[in-house]
Parts: structure tokens; sequence; C-alpha cells
């Protein structure tokens, strides 16, 4: 019996020869256990070496593996080459971000971003060793719980048409992280945050068009973080005038 | 090194927006059923609903006042903000300018509106 085959399209830029990005068609032998992640790996290891792209885990806990597959952002290794066969597979870099070599974007933007968003927690009140550690109920957990499983894989990234319109707005994954920090009872840097939140990088380049939620692997909802946000950020923008201190300015 | 944000005027509009929203889901279909199907083909209410003293008064009352601006008024101000953003999407980028179109006849459409209401006497 013939082995069977499965044709993957990929996105290929080297950047020191090529003008622009230009697709190449590889024939990879298939399984129907086989996940993108491996056929691409095979590529690179029997047919072209001069593949670049990143990887790790191969279990959708690391996030390194974000594709375009068939023009749909999905983390390469949980997503199937059975899905797809016996019809051609597409895979191409992360959308909205610079390609710096085939499948491997430039995410010196969002760590910026991410950097931002002080992305850790800032006591509200110090305490010492002696006073032992901070404590939650499970409702005060269950707030933020959600956002916390974010990996930064970026699929929300290659989602929102409005990241893709304006690469300065903080985006979704950023968003959902800050979010996650400024309800968590434990810290109380939330007026620092809430700055970024209500400028013009803010949540409000956010349309509400929800692709973010969709595509992420983790079940984050960074949508409803950043909707939430529009109504803090709108409730700080015209309590703080009648706030007692003069408001946040 | 913490740089300089400026604060998005966003949350004037979006709130508009909303307000708008929220009233054009409640009131929008009702307002099409009986302006645009059971008054002119006689269903359910009477045929001189609409008649132009009925409607004089419901003008002249303050309740009815109120809400034919809130109607007029915020259902522009909804749609003002959505074209707006729906340019956008589309990858028209034009900027203050499809801004001041938007909002500024959405700001035509109130302030007319609220001087038809006055005028029109109590």
């Amino acid at each position: 019996m013939a082995e069977k085959t499965i044709e993957i399209e990929v996105l290929r830029y080297h950047p020191e020869k090529d003008r622009e990005p230009h697709r190449q068609v590889f024939e990879v032998p298939f399984t129907d256990d086989m996940s993108v992640l491996q056929g691409v790996q095979y590529i690179k290891d029997y047919l072209d070496g001069s593949l670049s792209f990143r990887w790790s885990c191969r279990m959708a806990i690391c996030g390194s593996c974000g594709m375009m597959i068939n023009g749909i952002p999905s983390l390469s290794c949980q997503t199937f080459l059975r899905d797809y066969y016996p019809a051609r597979v597409r895979v191409e870099a992360l959308s909205h971000f610079p390609i710096e070599r085939d499948l491997v974007i430039s995410m010196d933007g969002f760590i910026e971003k991410l950097e931002s968003i002080q992305p850790y927690i800032i006591p509200k009140e110090p305490r010492t060793l002696e006073q032992g550690e901070y404590l939650q109920t499970p409702e005060q957990l269950d707030a933020y719980e959600q956002f916390s499983s974010c990996i930064n894989c970026l699929l929300c990234y290659a989602a929102c048409p409005q990241f893709g319109l304006n690469p300065d707005f903080v985006g979704p994954a950023a968003i959902a992280l800050l979010h996650r920090y400024n309800v968590d009872s434990r810290d109380g840097a939330k007026a620092e945050r809430m700055e970024l939140v209500n400028s013009e990088e803010g949540v409000f380049n956010c349309t509400a068009v929800g692709y973010c939620s969709e595509v992420c692997p983790k079940h984050v909802d960074p949508a409803n973080a950043v909707n939430q946000n529009k109504t803090n950020s709108a409730a700080d923008y015209f309590l703080r005038f009648l706030a007692p201190k003069g408001g946040a300015k | 090194m913490k740089q300089e944000r400026k604060r998005s005027n966003a949350p004037i509009f979006w709130a508009l927006f909303g307000a708008g929203g929220m009233l054009s889901a409640l009131f929008g279909p009702m307002l099409v059923f009986i302006t645009g199907l059971a008054v002119p083909l006689g269903l359910l209410l009477p045929a001189d609903t609409m008649s132009y003293p009925h409607m004089l008064a419901f003008a002249r009352n303050w309740l009815g006042k109120g809400f034919i601006f809130a109607i007029i008024a915020l259902f522009l101000w909804h749609a003002a903000h959505r074209i707006f953003h729906s340019l956008h999407d589309i990858g028209i980028h034009a900027g203050t300018g499809a801004k001041l179109i938007c909002y500024g006849l959405a700001m035509l459409g109130t302030v007319l509106a609220a001087y038809a209401l006055l005028a029109i006497g109590f």
C-alpha cells in the first residue's frame, strides 16, 4: 500500500534574500495522529532544514507554536492534520506581526506592552514574614482566576482586527492580564494601570468583535476583560470630577 | 522611564453610543411596528393614533418631549459612532475629518431636535 501524504503550504520569508514572503508546498507523510506542528517538524527534519518556526512543549502549555492555519490563528501542536486531510493545509506566520523569518514573528511590541501593564502583584499593604501570607476567599480567587491562564501565545492579537489596524493598541492578552492584577484583592496598583486603560492606546480601540476570545486556546475571555474595562474607564472618566481628592490628574 | 499617556476622550462618545444602542434595542422595533405597520395598516391601534393633533399634543407634553428628544438624539449618536468605526474597519482612516462629520451630524440633529421641540410650544 502506498504511503498516505498530505500537502503543507508554508509561508516562507528569509529577510536576507527574499524581497517579500512567498509560499512553498511540501509533501509530507501523513498519519492520523499527526499535529500540524509535527508536519512542519517533518519538513525541517527531512525536506528543508532552513524552515524556521517556534515550538517547545507540544501540549498547548508554552504558547510558542501559534500560526495561521488555513487563515485561523491556532496553536499548531493542538491542531491536527487529519482535520484537513486529504486537502492541502496552509500554514503562515501569525497575522498582524512583523515576520522575523518564515513562521517566526517579532514579539518585541507585545513584550513592551506586557511590561507596561506591570504584570505582577504590587501589594496593597506590604506584609512582613511574621504577618504570614495574604489570604483570599474563593470569591476573590474567582474574580481573576480565568484571566491568569494566559500563555502569551498571541493568537488573540492575530485575531484582533483593531490591533491589525492600530499596532499601538494595548490589545487583548495584555488587557486581560492587566485586568487579572487589577481585580486581585492583594493588589493595590489599579490606579496606575487604569492610566493605560484610559489612554488612547487603551480599551476604546476595541469594537467588541470577540474573535480574540474565540481563538484563545486557554479559554481566557480577553474580550470580557476589555469590555469590563470600557465600563471602568467610562466611570473613571466621568466620576473623576466628583472624586473628593480632585480625580486622577 | 514612564511615558506620558494621553487620556482618550472616547468615553463620551462610547457612553452616548451605549445609551443609544440600548434605547434603539428597546424601542426601535416597537417604533417601526407602530409607525410603519400598525398605524398605516390599521392594525391594533386606532386609525388616528398618529394624526397631527395627537402627535402635537404628544410633543407638547414634557414627557413626550423628553421621549422624542432622547430617541432622536441618542439614535443619532449611536449611528454616528457606528458609522465612524465601520469606516475605520473597512480601511477608510479618515481620522479627524470623518470624526467631525459623523459626530457633527449627530450634534446637529441633537440641536435641531431640541430647537424644534422647544419651538413647538407647551
